[in-house]
Formats: C-alpha cells, sequence, structure tokens
C-alpha cells in the first residue's frame, strides 16, 4: 500500500505545531497502525530527520498508551486500540490525517505526544481502596454478587488511554472518572470511602480543567474499552447520593 | 476541593436539569391553556382570567400568578447562568479543534446552546408582546388575551418569530429531557428506550401543540 500522511508535528509543548505531509510506500494490509508509523520513522532517520514521537507500550491494546486521532477518529475508524488496528482499515492511495488528543488538561510534549497525568492525579484523588497489604486475601471471604462483579468488571475494563476526552466536543473526562467510580463504588472493598471516593474524584476531575458532560455521547463511541455512556448516569448518581450523605457524618 | 453543588461540574448540571424540569412541566400546562382557543373567545378570555383568580379565597387575586412568575424568572436564572458558566468551561477545556472534522452527534445535541439562546431572546419578546404588550402591534388590549393573539399572528414576522422559537424548543426538549434524566442518576439501560421515546413525545407535543395556534389564525380556523 502506498499512503500519504499528514501528521500532526510539534517540536515542544511551547511551540507551535502545524500539520506535515509524509508519502510511505510498502506499508502491508497485516501491519498495525503503529507498525506503519515506524516504517515512516525508520525512513525520517534515515534521512537524518527527526521521527515523529508517539505514545506507544504494550501494542496489545492492553496498556492504554497509546493515543492518536486518526482521520478525526480517536483510535481511528475501529473499535479498538490505535496498537490493535491494522492497515487493512484502510485503503491503497488514502489520505490519513493524525493528531494528537486535544483536551486542554491533555497538553502536547511533542508531535503526537501528550501528557495525561491529569488521569493519575483523578485516581491519587480516590480510585484506590484503602486495605491493609499483605498476603492475598481468601476470595470468598468477602461475598459479591454476581450482578455486582459483572458491574464492577466492566468499568475496570478502562485502561485510561483518554480516548473519551479526545472524542469529547468539551473535552470532558467524565466517563473515565465514572468508570474508575463505578468500578469500586459497587464492590463491598470500596464501600467504606464510597462517599469521599465520588465528590474528591469528580473535584480533581474539575480542578484539572476538564469539561462538563453534555451528553453527546461521543465518548462511549470512543471508548476501546465499551464503557457505555450510561456509566456516566451511574456516577451522577453516586455524587448526589454522596452530596446527600456525605455532611451527616 | 470543590464540594458545593454550585461549584460542581456535576452540580451545575444538576441545577439545570432541575431547573430544565420546572420549565418543561410548566410549558406542558401552558401548552394545553393555549388550545383553548379553539373553543372560541369567550372560553379562552376566561380561562386567562381564571389564571388571575387561581387559588382565590385562599391566595390573594393574581398572587398564584406572581408566584409562578417568580419561580419562572429563578428556573430561567439558574438554567441560563449554569449554562454559561459550563459552556466556558467546556470551551476552555477544548482550545484546539481537530484539523480533519467530523459531523458529531445529533442535530439536537449540536444545538444545544443556540437552541438555548433563541428560546432565551423568544422569552423577553414574548413577554414583551403578549404580557406587558410593549412590542405589540395593533394596540395591545389588557383583558383581552383572544384578541392579542390573533393581532400578534396576523404579522408575519409574530409568525416567524414564533414558529422558529418552537421548533427550537422541540429539539431543546429532545435532548434535555434525556439528558435531565441522566444527569439525575435516573438513566439506565433498562430505561434508556423509554426515557428517549418519552423526550420525542414532549417534544413534538408541544412543538405541535404550540404552533398549532399561528397555523389556525394564519388559515383562518381561529379569527
Amino acid at each position: 500500500m502506498k499512503l500519504t500522511l499528514r501528521v500532526w508535528r510539534q517540536k515542544n509543548a511551547d511551540a507551535d505545531g502545524a500539520m506535515s505531509t509524509y508519502e510511505v510506500d510498502g506499508i502491508s494490509a497485516d501491519m498495525s497502525f503503529l507498525e506503519m508509523l515506524d516504517t515512516l520513522n525508520e525512513e525520517l532517520i534515515l534521512k537524518g530527520e527527526d521521527p515523529v514521537a508517539f505514545d506507544h507500550d504494550c501494542r496489545e491494546g492492553i496498556c492504554g498508551a497509546c493515543s492518536l486521532v486518526i482521520n478525526g477518529d480517536a483510535h481511528g475508524p475501529e473499535r479498538t486500540t490505535t496498537c490493535q488496528l491494522h492497515m487493512r482499515s484502510f485503503e491503497d492511495g488514502d489520505t490519513i490525517d493524525i493528531e494528537p488528543w486535544r483536551a486542554s488538561a491533555f497538553p502536547v510534549v511533542k508531535d503526537l505526544v501528550v501528557d495525561r497525568s491529569a488521569f493519575d492525579r483523578i485516581i491519587q484523588a480516590g480510585g484506590y481502596i484503602t486495605a491493609p497489604t499483605g498476603a492475598a486475601p481468601e476470595a470468598h471471604a468477602t461475598p459479591v454478587p454476581k450482578p455486582d462483579a459483572d458491574f464492577a468488571f466492566e468499568h475496570a475494563e478502562c485502561i485510561g488511554c483518554g480516548a473519551c476526552v479526545a472524542a469529547c466536543p468539551n473535552g470532558a473526562a467524565m466517563l473515565f472518572t465514572s468508570a474508575k467510580i463505578n468500578h469500586l463504588n459497587v464492590l463491598p472493598q470500596g464501600a467504606p470511602e464510597r462517599e469521599t471516593r465520588v465528590l474528591d474524584m469528580v473535584g480533581q476531575m474539575d480542578e484539572e480543567g476538564f469539561g462538563g458532560c453534555t451528553l453527546t455521547g461521543e465518548c462511549a463511541t470512543a471508548c476501546p474499552k465499551g464503557i457505555p455512556l450510561v456509566s456516566i448516569t451511574s456516577m451522577n448518581k453516586e455524587w448526589l447520593r454522596a452530596t446527600r450523605t456525605s455532611g451527616k457524618r | 476541593m470543590t464540594r458545593t453543588m454550585w461549584d460542581s461540574s456535576v452540580g451545575k448540571k444538576t441545577v439545570m436539569a432541575v431547573s430544565g424540569l420546572i420549565m418543561l412541566a410548566y410549558l406542558v400546562v401552558h401548552m394545553l391553556g393555549n388550545l383553548k382557543i379553539f373553543f372560541g373567545s369567550d372560553e379562552f378570555n376566561d380561562y386567562a382570567h381564571w389564571l388571575r383568580t387561581l387559588g382565590e379565597p385562599f391566595l390573594h387575586y393574581e398572587w398564584a400568578l406572581w408566584i409562578i412568575r417568580v419561580v419562572l424568572v429563578a428556573a430561567v436564572v439558574a438554567h441560563a447562568t449554569s449554562a454559561y458558566q459550563l459552556s466556558r468551561r467546556d470551551i476552555r477545556a477544548r482550545p484546539t479543534k481537530y484539523v480533519h472534522k467530523k459531523p458529531r452527534a445529533s442535530y439536537a445535541t449540536r444545538t444545544m446552546r443556540w437552541g438555548g439562546i433563541i428560546l432565551g431572546l423568544f422569552i423577553v419578546w414574548h413577554i414583551l408582546d403578549l404580557t406587558t404588550g410593549t412590542v405589540h402591534p395593533d394596540g395591545f388590549q389588557t383583558g383581552h388575551p383572544y384578541q392579542n393573539v390573533i393581532d400578534t399572528f396576523s404579522t408575519w414576522y409574530g409568525n416567524v418569530i414564533y414558529i422558529v422559537a418552537m421548533l427550537a424548543l422541540g429539539l431543546h426538549v429532545r435532548h434535555g429531557f434525556w439528558s435531565a434524566a441522566q444527569t439525575l442518576g435516573v438513566g439506565s439501560r433498562a430505561r434508556d428506550r423509554a426515557l428517549k421515546v418519552t423526550a420525542n413525545v414532549l417534544a413534538l407535543v408541544l412543538t405541535v401543540g404550540f404552533v398549532s395556534v399561528p397555523v389556525a389564525v394564519m388559515t383562518g380556523v381561529v379569527s
């Protein structure tokens, strides 16, 4: 396959960026999208140019490191992560636009790499349980009803890639935050911090400068892990519950 | 840490949802009341007068009306203020647009902000036209709402402003009602379909109900 790539190039956080056009040839339909970018970078390095910086790690669709808005879609045209997107989803001769996640809470570090530490700080605000550490406890010591376990697991699937923020016209982190809150709030292990968790994490989310939810549903459409839009509804319910009860303690 | 209702983006959305539902409930009653125009001038004018005597003798003349007005003004102010502040936050959160643009979300969803502004301006005109009579064509007659309505809908601009605003209202309610349910945490996978259908039915019934009045005046059904 022969492709034309239009890639966002930006030297550093303070520099102005622009789209640069590159031609790549000899792309196999079986290559992953990142392997295609590797091919481009090899050529750029041989020519003595600066290779395109992009985030990647496991390349198995489970770590959440890869990003990229491809032709206007976070993680490209398939419902998966960029690393699991293959070139068979494109046609020979296509022009592909590649841009970084866009949100003021995710500043561009270089080219296609953005700083997603805002997500870490949301997790630090309450995305954990306070439990004595040591040997793993007996799994059956705390019974969890099957529907609750399924609900928790569905939300635990979030890999924190930030596609929800990138897709949202308001740069909102509601889907990420709700997945993390719902995952723990439904479980008995998460119950002692149920109220503080949702209040603190939503508070941190606002503080990081993410936008608000207008329920466009773009986040859930972009999510490679299929976190549902109704996850946000569940978080709103938890938040309202917490504002009613937390003052009484 | 931001913890009060008004300091949180989720809290402001709650304010929007509740104030929106108050206005929506009022609009359903307002629309049903408007349909009285199809039963002739006496019945319509009597109904309008009864609104002023509502709650008597417990309440004084027009008190019920004034209570409703105060609640509505509070709802409009709360709704608009939170919408303005949330929109500012949203625009700040996404300052750079994507180079590769794609059509996003439904028309109703994309037009919430502009639709809201249109509705806000419409409310001002509507009150100046049919409540105070300030911008009313042809001499406003206090106590004769039937004639006033006919005067307004006998002008081309009266019809245009009204019908455009009611279409904006339908779109606004279509996305707004469902969104309010999500914000208040009453939405769920099982209830999603029912909520969307309710939102569409409310939007359609309100728009058709309100628009039927200028259409009736234009076609001479009401004169």
